[in-house]
């Protein structure tokens, strides 16, 4: 039972700045946010700021362990492991956010189509959508890159492909929800295009999910394009990516040489966590 | 566990405070009440007055940013607040129960009904053997008829009376001291209602128990209560016994919501209901004086200024200072309006010819509508009744084009066949017939502001563009009296009631000729309903528009209706002039449905009962579809012949196989 049901307009903040406050207030939110935007920074100016050029190959002083000269050690070719961590953030924050919103814009199209239609062509849609979805993420990868040749093109294709049918399932069970709801039939009453009744009347609705839902996926997106990277079939050297880097250093882990390995591994993780850490706080924000 | 020295639940002194963003919001004040033994107490109020919350405290039930922070609740003399948990527990599995509104969701869905009840029992500590027995005894006592073969059932395979029949027998079962039912009827059809209510009355008897009956339709309290406490924003601000609350109320409240009501076979063309003006201030904005100061026909600056004490007046308690000015309340509330009815006459603009829709597939069809032969003249209003699943809604979309009707039908507008699809209908066609939906909050897009709802309907509709929409929209706006500093509000900042009036204006905006009408008031409160009927009215007579009118509620269909049409599994049983219709002689099923419903003036109408569930839509009774459930069968010729119209005269219709002139045999005056 309603306890406080508002009588009049004023005082009621619209619903998106209310939502936007409460997440200001969440703890988690803000703190997957000064990580995300942490790494977003060094992908944008860190090439400027770190000690060492990236690229700069030291033969002299390779595979050098942390110290205060070199804070993460140096390399098998002797460039500074810090400078290459930091300027490693570009590239993935590229590519994964890019192959996020082709996703996104791709399942958020396919899932009002199955939802608002319903059907025969949600039948079809759902069935193809599941078939994607039974393939393995690398498997389509492999296929791809093979048919289209290594490129970041081809990494965005594949993150858009595989991503969309999960996006547009979590769109279409929205939409469902809001299909049966009368504005749509108000809608309908005065003959409304589809196009217009998809994008205009019920896709605002269901905009908290697909956030919830993008967030998520980011997160994902930068495992996959590093597993691409680490696999040889995404970013290509020599560039200072956290994949490529783990891929090319980790032979050496044997040797006891961990400094080349671990923080490329630390930063990935910890930007996938404070996505993950954001999209819970969306969700709660969301929620209530 | 009973001790007659206690009353079964006393509060002294209640309050009750929620704690939102960090503020306290006093939700309940110095609420004092006693329920007897074996007392029928019903606590009543408009939503959002508290009722629930009074509940909730007593069962210490309160959400986790609840809490009880003045006075003391005591059940059967302990002190609810001071109990320890496993007290707590004790009392909860001993000494109350309740029934909740909604009884699909209060029962589990993934455990047979019976075992549910069972549960009851080991939880109270009965011999495992007895608890089979026990719950065939209680199910039994809740009149099921055949209780083995319901307890093996999941709740979804039950109807809803049947479910809230369970869920009565699973709060019985303990035997409690303080039985709550939280408006245990509200989701039902009249009929299962009725019935509902009949049996909570007989179990009274049987069962020693006093129930807190919470319900915002006055006249089920009226039905049902001994004693009875008005509830307005947190306050208790009149008790007493019922029959003289509702007799001569003394707080302008409980007067006014009474005088919202439509009166018992009073119409539109008489007078306009009473409304008590204004909105339930928020809670947490109540500040001093007089609660309902705001909206009172009656305050002065002492109401204003210095908040009133329940004083006892001997039987009875009221919160208020003039208590003795309640006759001028009449005087002081009754809107001076006058109107112009039209008359409806002429040719008919809508008509339809045996509209039939079937859902399902051919293996399994599903009958909602069979050969619905109607029509609809200018300026009139035809009432739809009849209980959920008769086809009401299915025929107001088959109208409209949301649904295709069958092949065979015929809808006709103005003489011209109007295609089933929406698509095929020329603009003219599609402007004419518009609707109000049931519930604003499904209706309404929460993403739009008001201003962008009306204006895209105003421009596919009508064409109109730039300023002379925007002219349109102000114009539209103040016809439902809906002020301009809504326009830009999206329904999330709007109350109930200026929701619908915004669905109104948007069912205007292309100057409809017939509007559809779908419960356009059962999700509001008794006097923003009555708002909302006077402006219906009001719209009807200034615009010439016709109404298609469908609702639950028998009180508000006669007061609105010129003709009515009583709908029965998807056939129109009855249809006529309303008079006539309400006054009979009716169809057997009229009159059932006209005597399940409670009046608050009440008195004990011979109440005439309908055996057994209304019939599944794809198993339809062959011959007349009535006769499963008919007081008044005849015998094999219901059940082979599917009868005719009878005309009683004046265009009063009634498809029965009992002679015209033998129908009034049973039927008395009724008029809700």
């Amino acid at each position: 039972m309603s306890a406080t049901e508002p009588a009049a307009s004023n005082g009621t903040r619209s619903g998106w700045k209310r939502d936007g406050l409460r997440l200001l207030r969440s703890p988690s939110f803000m703190t997957g946010a000064a990580v995300v935007v942490f790494w977003a920074a060094c992908a944008l100016f860190g090439r400027h700021l770190v000690p060492y050029d990236p690229f700069a190959d030291d033969l002299l002083n390779s595979l050098l362990p942390p110290s205060g000269e070199h804070w993460f050690g140096t390399d098998q070719l002797g460039r500074d492991v810090f400078s290459r961590v930091i300027a490693g953030a570009r590239d993935i924050l590229t590519v994964a956010p890019l192959a996020t919103i082709i996703s996104t814009i791709l399942g958020t199209a396919l899932g009002l189509t199955m939802g608002y239609f319903g059907g025969l062509i949600d039948e079809v849609l759902s069935r193809i959508a599941d078939a994607v979805l039974a393939l393995p993420t690398v498997i389509v990868a492999l296929l791809a890159l093979t048919a289209l040749g290594t490129s970041t093109f081809t990494v965005l294709f594949v993150i858009g492909f595989t991503f969309a049918p999960i996006i547009a399932r979590t769109v279409r069970a929205g939409v469902l929800a809001e299909r049966g709801l009368d504005y749509v039939a108000a809608a309908e009453l005065r003959r409304e295009s589809s196009l217009y009744i998809m994008f205009v009347e019920i896709l605002p609705n269901v905009i908290p999910p697909i956030l919830v839902e993008m967030t998520v996926r980011l997160g994902y997106s930068i495992f996959t394009v590093a597993t691409l990277s680490f696999i040889g079939f995404g970013i290509q050297p020599p560039s200072p990516d956290w994949g490529l880097s783990i891929a090319s250093n980790y032979g050496l882990i044997g040797g006891g040489y961990w400094w080349t390995v671990v923080f490329d591994s630390a930063a990935i993780a910890s930007l996938v966590i404070g996505i993950n850490l954001m999209a819970d706080g969306i969700q709660s924000a969301l929620d209530d | 566990m009973i001790d007659s020295k206690h009353p079964a639940l006393r509060l002294e002194n209640l309050g009750v405070e929620y704690r939102v963003k960090g503020r306290g919001i006093q939700v309940l004040q110095g609420i004092n009440l006693e329920i007897g033994r074996g007392e029928v107490y019903g606590l009543v109020g408009e939503s959002g007055c508290g009722k629930s919350t009074v509940a909730y405290a007593v069962l210490r039930y309160l959400p986790r940013n609840g809490q009880v922070n003045q006075g003391r609740i005591l059940l059967d003399g302990h002190d609810v607040q001071k109990l320890g948990n496993d007290e707590l527990r004790e009392l909860r599995r001993t000494s109350i129960a309740m029934v909740y509104q909604d009884p699909s969701r209060a029962l589990n869905p993934s455990i047979p009904v019976g075992r549910q009840v069972e549960e009851v029992y080991e939880l109270a500590g009965i011999a495992r053997s007895e608890w089979r027995s026990r719950t065939l005894g209680i199910l039994n006592k809740v009149r099921i008829s055949d209780p083995s073969h319901v307890a093996e059932r999941y709740p979804h395979q039950l109807s809803g009376g049947m479910q809230q029949r369970v869920a009565i027998a699973m709060a019985l079962a303990s035997e409690p001291a303080l039985l709550i039912l939280d408006e245990p009827t509200t989701g039902l059809d009249a009929t299962v209602e009725a019935d509902v209510l009949d049996l909570i009355l007989a179990l009274r008897q049987e069962f020693v128990t006093s129930i807190l009956f919470i319900s915002h339709n006055l006249a089920v309290i009226a039905k049902m209560c001994d004693r009875v406490g008005v509830l307005y924003a947190g306050r208790l601000v009149e008790e007493g016994a019922t029959a003289e609350i509702f007799r001569t109320p003394q707080h302008p409240y409980t007067a006014g919501l009474l005088r919202c009501l439509p009166q018992r076979g009073r119409s539109k063309d008489v007078a306009p209901l009473a409304t008590i003006p204004g909105f339930l201030p928020a809670a947490g904005e109540r500040g001093g004086g007089c609660v309902f100061a705001s909206r009172c026909g009656l305050a002065d600056q002492k109401c204003r200024d210095a908040d009133p004490v329940l004083a006892d007046l001997g039987q009875r308690s009221v919160k208020c200072h003039y208590p003795e000015r309640s006759g001028e309340i009449a005087l002081a509330a009754a809107p001076l309006v006058t109107r112009q009815l039209v008359a409806a006459s002429g040719a008919p603009i809508l008509e339809l010819g045996n509209v039939s829709k079937t859902f399902g597939s051919q293996r399994h069809p599903v009958k909602a509508l069979r050969h619905v032969t109607l029509d609809i003249r200018a300026g009139e209003t035809l009432g739809l009744v009849g209980e959920s699943g008769s086809g009401k809604t299915t025929l107001a979309r088959s109208i409209l084009g949301l649904v295709r009707p069958d092949g065979g039908s015929s809808i006709k507008l103005d003489g011209v066949e109007v295609t089933a699809d929406l698509a095929g209908r020329s603009q003219a066609q599609v402007k004419a017939l518009q609707i109000v939906f049931q519930n604003p909050d499904s209706a309404l897009n929460r993403s739009h502001t008001v201003f962008r709802m009306i204006g895209r309907t105003i421009s596919r509709l009508t064409g109109l563009d730039g300023a002379a929409r925007a002219i349109r929209i102000g114009d539209l706006a103040a016809s439902v009296r809906l002020g301009e500093r809504y326009l830009n509000a999206k329904p999330r900042q709007l109350s109930g009631g200026l929701k619908q009036r915004v669905a109104i204006a948007r069912a205007f905006a292309g100057d409809p000729r017939i509007v559809v009408c779908d419960e356009p008031t059962s999700a509001l409160d008794v006097s923003v309903q009555a708002a909302i009927l006077n402006l219906l009215v009001e719209l009807q007579a200034s615009k010439q528009v016709s109404y298609v009118f469908i609702s639950h509620d028998l009180g508000v269909v006669r007061y609105l209706s010129d003709r009515i049409a009583v709908l029965y599994l998807g056939q129109v049983m009855e249809v006529g002039p309303a008079e006539a219709v309400f006054s009979g002689p009716h169809h057997p099923y009229t009159e059932a449905l006209l005597s399940s419903v409670p009046s608050i003036d009440g008195g004990n109408r011979q109440r005439v009962k309908l055996e057994g569930e209304i019939p599944s839509a794809s198993r339809l009774p062959t011959g007349c579809v009535f006769h499963t459930r008919c007081p008044r069968k005849l015998g094999r010729i219901c059940e082979d012949e599917v009868p005719g119209f009878a005309s009683l005269g004046d265009q009063h219709q009634v498809r029965c196989h009992i002679p015209p002139e033998q129908l009034p045999r049973a039927s008395q005056q009724h008029q809700p």
